[in-house]
């Protein structure tokens, strides 16, 4: 993440609070918007805000609305309730070709019959822009996606990579106020798309165009946004930067979809406002967390706990009253720069642990079949209600 | 290679005799001297030279074409339109109805449509005085009638087929619904017209049925004359002119199938160049 993206994030935060002077401007409002097929329900009461110059992620797993609610930015489908506002003014029944958006199809949706460079040139021809000044557009934006020498090649004479630029190429072309992209990297092999996502990061925040991207890959939203929104079954759950909904995630679903984790479920035993203690039948103490929840002492709650923020060792810890447990090494996964630990708990509760590989030594201390301590800090905890 | 069993070449064999030894047989007794058709008098042009100074033939195949060629493209055009309100107007109320009412020319025997094609302009003459007789326009007309209905099923499929998101995209960039349909959707699905537009002129080429019901006395067809003289004899003169409709029509689909087959080769080769390219990177 550059430190141009990290200054944004911390502007994003002062002006969700409210206390900052220089007070960002709301690009995109969506404003307790529904949108309904019949009786089924894809995007239900969803209400967000994205600021100038983010790259906002939309994450969540398969059929949850994303392109739903995508759609309804770009224009392709009108709410059934709710108001969309962007840079200011209602868009809820603009037609897509007067909005000041641009989309970026998922299956690229690339003019077959037309080369790259009249494909790049569709939009520009619609404003009717001086032909001078449209083949000079055409031409940087061909260099930008570094698709110069290809412009008179037509789409099916494209490998998939080269597709895709020339669709980001065309989306950009116009400099709409807000690029929405529809699973951008999704055709593309593993490689391709990690280097892409350095590629798009870059173009953003030097063109910078606020990008709205729909995704169901949480690394690629990770490496990104400058914020990411949950969804699940049309709902939003979540709507942080990468660094907060990992590290503090609000529900169960948020903990669990955003990155591997432990959950221990358990009656909450003590409720103070610097901290809670939960009963964990899973583990032989209770779970001490560093924070304080408002929710009535007895209810269930749930504690999650990220595999690399746990220890493992063959002594016990030195404090063993709360937040440790024993059991036995019954899987080793290496995965080159850190290994991934199972541990079957003498409850019979499995439970993840990701350690750095930090020696080449090919005898790692621990194997299988040791009996060892898994042990975390009480700052390390999040309690979840839901 | 699987090792075939005399059951099956004989099965092919017959199956291709079947198909075309009448027409070989055909095309063959097209260049007999002799005037009765079934006996070998020798080799000679002489029905080809007699068949270009029938005046009434000729007449009829020049009808036919103006025919085929009017109705083809009136076909086409009402088709596209139906095609596309079926492909792309999502549910509406009738809509079962409608896209039975496109396909029933196909499955009615053609006699009725004839029947009710007649009908309709004998009422429309008492009540509008139009159209005057029947001649060429009613059987443009009537064929444009059936023939919409080829034409729309292929139109439909092919819309069907293709990526919704392209006109989304082009509307994305600012392009108003119609100029999306001229710029985008027509262009992508012109290979679909062009198929449709040959299949009508084909379709309204040898039809004899509803022809007969909406053709008046100075329009008569091509397949009307021959139908009527082949009833007072075989002459080998209908053999000459079969043989000339065999041999356009087999060069139209071999030229067919080379720029297809062209086309093709070149998609493959610049696929191939890409591919080559993106390894290099
Ligand atoms: N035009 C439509 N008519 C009826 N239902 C629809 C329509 N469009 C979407 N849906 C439904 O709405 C739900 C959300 O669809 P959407 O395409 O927004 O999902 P998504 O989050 O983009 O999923 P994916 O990751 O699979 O693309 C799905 O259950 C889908 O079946
Ligand atoms: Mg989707």
């Amino acid at each position: 993440m550059s430190q141009q993206a990290r200054s944004l994030q911390d502007q994003v935060a002062r002006t969700e609070k409210g206390e900052a002077s220089d007070l960002l401007k709301p690009l995109i409002q969506i404003e307790g918007v529904t949108k309904s097929f019949g009786d089924f329900v894809a995007v239900n009461n969803v209400s967000l805000t994205i600021y100038q110059g983010e790259l906002f992620s939309l994450l969540g797993g398969s059929g949850c609305g994303k392109t739903t609610l995508l759609r309804m930015l770009a224009g392709f489908e009108t709410p059934t309730s709710g108001r969309i506002l962007i840079d200011g003014q209602d868009m809820t029944r603009v037609p897509p070709y007067e909005r000041p958006v641009n989309m970026m199809f998922q299956s690229y949706a690339l003019f077959p019959h037309m080369t790259v460079e009249q494909n790049v040139a569709f939009g520009l021809k619609q404003d009717g822009l001086p032909r001078d000044q449209v083949r000079q557009r055409v031409a940087e934006m061909l260099d930008l996606v570094e698709l110069g020498h290809l412009g008179r090649r037509k789409p099916h004479e494209l490998s998939g990579g080269q597709r895709q630029r020339v669709a980001l190429a065309r989306a950009l072309a116009k400099r709409p106020k807000v690029l929405l992209l529809d699973e951008p990297l999704g055709a593309l092999d593993k490689k391709l798309r990690e280097r892409t996502q350095l590629e798009l990061v870059n173009i953003q925040e030097n063109l910078g165009i606020t990008f709205v991207v729909v995704t169901h890959d949480q690394e690629e939203a990770m490496t990104m946004s400058t914020r990411v929104a949950i969804m699940n079954q049309g709902r939003i759950l979540q709507v942080d930067t990468p660094h907060a909904m990992y590290e503090y995630p609000n529900t169960r679903f948020v903990a669990e979809f955003f990155g591997s984790v432990n959950i221990f479920e358990g009656p909450l035993l003590e409720d103070e406002p610097g901290h809670v203690v939960i009963g964990c039948p899973d583990l032989s103490v209770p779970i001490y967390v560093g924070h304080g929840i408002s929710s009535r002492e007895g209810a269930t709650v749930y504690a999650a706990v990220r595999p690399e923020k746990i220890a493992l060792s063959k002594e016990p810890p030195a404090d063993a009253t709360y937040n440790t447990a024993t059991g036995v090494v019954e899987d080793i996964v290496y995965l080159g720069g850190e290994s991934t630990y199972l541990v079957r708990l003498d409850s019979g509760r499995l439970v993840r642990v990701d350690l750095q590989n930090q020696t080449r030594s090919s005898e790692p201390e621990l194997t299988w079949h040791d009996r060892v301590h898994v042990s975390w800090e009480h700052s390390n905890v999040v309690v979840v209600t839901s | 290679m699987t090792n075939r069993s005399p059951f099956l070449i004989s099965a092919l064999a017959f199956g291709f005799a079947f198909l075309y030894v009448p027409i070989l047989l055909l095309i063959v007794f097209s260049f007999n001297e002799s005037k009765l058709v079934t006996v070998w008098g020798g080799f000679s042009f002489k029905w080809y030279g007699e068949l270009f100074q029938d005046e009434q033939l000729l007449g009829a195949a020049k009808i036919s074409l103006l025919i085929a060629a009017m109705s083809a493209t009136l076909a086409t055009l009402l088709g596209t339109m139906a095609g596309l309100i079926m492909a792309r107007f999502g549910r509406f109320k009738g809509r079962t109805l409608f896209s039975g009412m496109i396909t029933a020319p196909m499955v009615m025997p053609e006699v009725i449509t004839g029947l009710a094609i007649l009908l309709m302009f004998v009422v429309l003459e008492e009540l509008t005085g139009w159209p005057d007789g029947r001649g060429i326009t009613t059987i443009t007309i009537a064929h444009t009638t059936f023939a919409m209905a080829y034409v729309t099923i292929v139109i439909q499929s092919r819309l069907s087929q293709m990526d919704d998101s392209v006109e989304e995209a082009a509307m994305d960039l600012g392009a108003r619904p119609l100029k999306v349909f001229f710029l985008i959707t027509l262009p992508i699905i012109a290979p679909a017209l062009v198929s449709g537009w040959l299949l009508a002129f084909t379709l309204s080429l040898d039809d004899l049925v509803t022809t007969s019901f909406a053709a008046g006395p100075s329009s008569s067809t091509l397949p009307m004359v021959v139908f009527s003289s082949v009833r007072l004899g075989v002459t080998p003169k209908i053999n000459a002119l079969a043989t000339i409709v065999v041999g356009l029509a087999t060069l139209a689909i071999v030229m067919a199938g080379y720029i297809m087959h062209r086309q093709e080769q070149q998609r493959k080769r610049a696929m191939q160049r890409a591919l080559a390219e993106q390894d290099a990177l």
